[in-house]
């Protein structure tokens, strides 16, 4: 089967991420559907590695590097002074890691979307702090080694739903997205290039380095963890209107969790607790998408 | 045409008048003035300009280095508490090489909570990179911060203009407010050298080894050393048009002075009135008032100082463990200085305590009296607190 994926690249062949990274996937789909009227506020993140070191650069549109806490503000200024300049053709976008979204940079994301700020907002979730060698986020689910929470201290508390927050800033748009399917990805891109005010991305991307799992297995995992329901894709729009974009198929969690070394030290009942949780988030998301159970 | 209007009215009619294409600042007391001025301006289309209500003083600022990296001019203002908040990010501004202006009201930083001005907050970000101007005044307040976007521009580096809390911010003088043509002339529009552009795609801030790195930051250090010369020449085009100097230092009555005081910020005034008084009793006293703190003038600081008897140094900040922060530099500039005068470093006026011409007298005479300093820092006006000094 032939995907449909446009052919042009914005990205150089070459980047600075680990094998299997999937936060180069997610990039190279992104910008193909972004085109080159886009500028990309980089807080630290992963990304700031991947883009490369002065002089070089992996992105063929203009990208700024900005503090870790400050994508949010860092964009509403780039897209401020283009609309000072009559641009209203260039779409600003900060493309952020979990923790530039989830932790450190909440704020000023918060911030940006409550003044509906007319920019693209993506974080791109590895879901723990990996630039930096793997450290638990808000983003890390439950049940995850880090090496912040290691042996017996592995993480407990839940994932923060991050969707659910910027939904409820009742943005225009908000979705997740798979690198595992880049059609549905390049369709949200799509949707979000052509859609004002506050959009929200948060694709799911595969570490091979912090999740303790081949390289070669970065799309498959990421396309269990769409068939498990730990990861539903789906879109919110104006904060309200949820629509599911795929039906899983529904897989028992461990069918995920199994192919990574960093749940590798869960026990039976660890797995169950885990399948309960899923589920139960599963059962609030068909609620509001109004999809059967 | 003169208007009598406060400080911070003076700092939104220079901001109106340079046509500042986005603005973004966070309130606190007592900066409060500058951006409700501006948020009118941008309200009734006085000022063409983007006025960004952020959520907080690094939102501010980060705003503005997006804004400032799309090349268009831009400001700022805040204070004390906001400026902390901001510290990273005024790195962040010099190493981008961006000219954004700030106006910053000296406030004293917290615990306990004060509002009344203090130099310490502006002064704690001396290493940061950004050119710092100390006013005295209304007018000087106004035309600083039209010349503050001259040279930003010129040097691709971030100035802050500086005044006191209340004292000038909220202070009502009279004040003459250019006409739009002539500061057109003075300050023609912004022309980035570089910026974000999907026609020109570049990587702005990407990570630097140690390989390049430090020549980066010899560049910032070599745009600071050509802000001390570029800043009499934005000063002579500026008196060119609207036929007013200020200046790096301003040195009153200094040629034949035994001792010389140095102050900044509306101490300044009071200090000159009280020179007045001295030299029609025949006192041999001097006053040099410093208004570039960085870059810091050390040549021309180091001329009108090293021929004087004694220096008395008047600060209205301190850093502990140190000592009133221009007497520091003060120091530091004249100590290559063969045989040069003892430095008396007064702190005076902390938390906004008022410093008045009695106060300065107090602390010239005590400058006359000692032929040296018994200790770094001289307190003055402390009251009795036997406990807190000898049990800290």
């Amino acid at each position: 089967m032939r995907l449909n994926i446009p052919e042009q690249d914005y990205m150089y062949s070459g980047h600075v991420g680990c094998p299997g990274c999937g936060a180069a996937i997610a990039m190279k789909f992104f910008l193909k559907a972004m085109g080159e009227k886009t500028v990309i506020v980089l807080p630290a993140c992963c990304w700031s590695i991947i883009a490369g070191p002065y002089p070089q650069s992996t992105l063929q549109v203009p990208l700024i590097h900005s503090a870790f806490e400050a994508g949010g503000a860092v964009a509403s200024g780039v897209r401020a002074a283009l609309d000072t300049k009559g641009d209203r053709e260039t779409v600003v976008v900060t493309w952020a890691g979990d923790g530039g979204t989830f932790d450190i940079g909440f704020q000023a994301l918060s911030g940006a979307v409550e003044r509906n700020e007319d920019f693209i907002y993506v974080c791109y979730d590895n879901e723990a702090y990996m630039n930096t060698g793997i450290q638990r986020s808000s983003a890390t689910p439950y049940g995850a080694w880090t090496t912040t929470t290691p042996g017996i201290q592995w993480k407990r508390g839940r994932k923060k739903n991050i969707v659910e927050a910027l939904a409820a800033h009742r943005i225009p748009y908000a979705a997740t997205a798979s690198i595992a399917f880049p059609e549905d990805l390049i369709r949200k891109v799509k949707k979000a290039r052509e859609t004002h005010g506050s959009r929200f991305l948060h694709i799911y991307t595969t570490c091979p380095t912090g999740w303790r799992m081949p390289s070669e297995m970065s799309v498959r995992i990421a396309r269990m963890a769409v068939e498990t329901c730990i990861f539903p894709l789906y879109e919110v729009e104006d904060g309200v209107h949820y629509t599911l974009n795929y039906t899983p198929r529904g897989f028992p969690v461990n069918e995920y969790l199994k192919l990574q070394g960093r749940f590798g030290h869960l026990t039976a009942d660890d797995l169950e607790q885990i399948q309960e949780m899923v589920n139960e988030d599963w059962q609030l998301l068909i609620r509001k998408t109004g999809e059967q159970a | 045409m003169k208007k009598v209007i406060e400080g911070s009215q003076g700092v939104a009619e220079a901001v109106r008048l340079a046509r500042v294409n986005v603005i973004s600042a966070y309130p606190i007391t007592p900066q409060t003035h500058i951006v409700e001025t501006l948020s009118g301006f941008c309200s009734d289309g006085t000022l063409d300009a983007r006025f960004l209500k952020v959520e907080s003083e690094h939102s501010a600022l980060a705003a503005l280095i997006g804004a400032a990296s799309s090349g268009v001019r831009t400001f700022t203002a805040t204070s004390s508490q906001g400026l902390a908040l901001m510290h990273e990010l005024l790195h962040w501004a010099s190493g981008a090489r961006l000219p954004i202006v700030m106006a910053e009201v000296n406030r004293a930083l917290g615990p306990g909570w004060n509002i009344w001005t203090d130099q310490t907050d502006s002064l704690a970000q001396r290493d940061t990179g950004w050119i710092q101007l100390y006013c005295e005044d209304g007018q000087e307040t106004l035309d600083t911060t039209l010349q503050a976007f001259a040279l930003a521009e010129q040097v691709n580096l971030p100035v802050m203009v500086v005044l006191d809390a209340f004292f000038l911010s909220h202070t009502y003088e009279p004040v003459d407010i250019p006409e739009q043509e002539a500061v057109d002339r003075f300050l023609p529009p912004f022309a980035p050298r570089f910026q974000l552009d999907t026609a020109n795609p570049c990587a702005f801030g990407s990570m630097v080894t140690p390989d390049t790195y430090m020549e980066m930051r010899r560049s910032i250090a070599a745009g600071m050393e050509a802000a001390l010369e570029l800043l009499p020449e934005v000063e002579e085009r500026f008196a060119g048009i609207f036929g007013r100097r200020w200046a790096a230092i301003e040195p009153v009555r200094c040629d034949d002075a035994e001792i010389i005081l140095v102050t900044s910020g509306t101490v300044t005034g009071t200090c000159r009135e009280l020179i007045g008084d001295l030299r029609e009793k025949g006192e041999k006293v001097g006053l040099l008032k410093v208004k570039l703190f960085r870059p810091f003038p050390v040549e021309a600081i180091r001329r009108v100082l090293a021929p004087a008897r004694k220096i008395a140094v008047i600060d209205r900040n301190f850093s502990f463990g140190a000592s009133g922060i221009f007497a520091q530099e003060i120091r530091a500039a004249l100590c290559n200085t063969p045989g040069h005068p003892p430095v008396f470093g007064f702190v005076a006026g902390i938390g906004g305590r008022d410093v008045t011409k009695d106060v300065l007298e107090g602390i010239y005479r005590q400058t006359v009296e000692s032929d040296r300093p018994e200790r770094e820092d001289l307190w003055i006006g402390l009251k009795e607190v036997p406990d807190a000094l000898e049990h800290p």
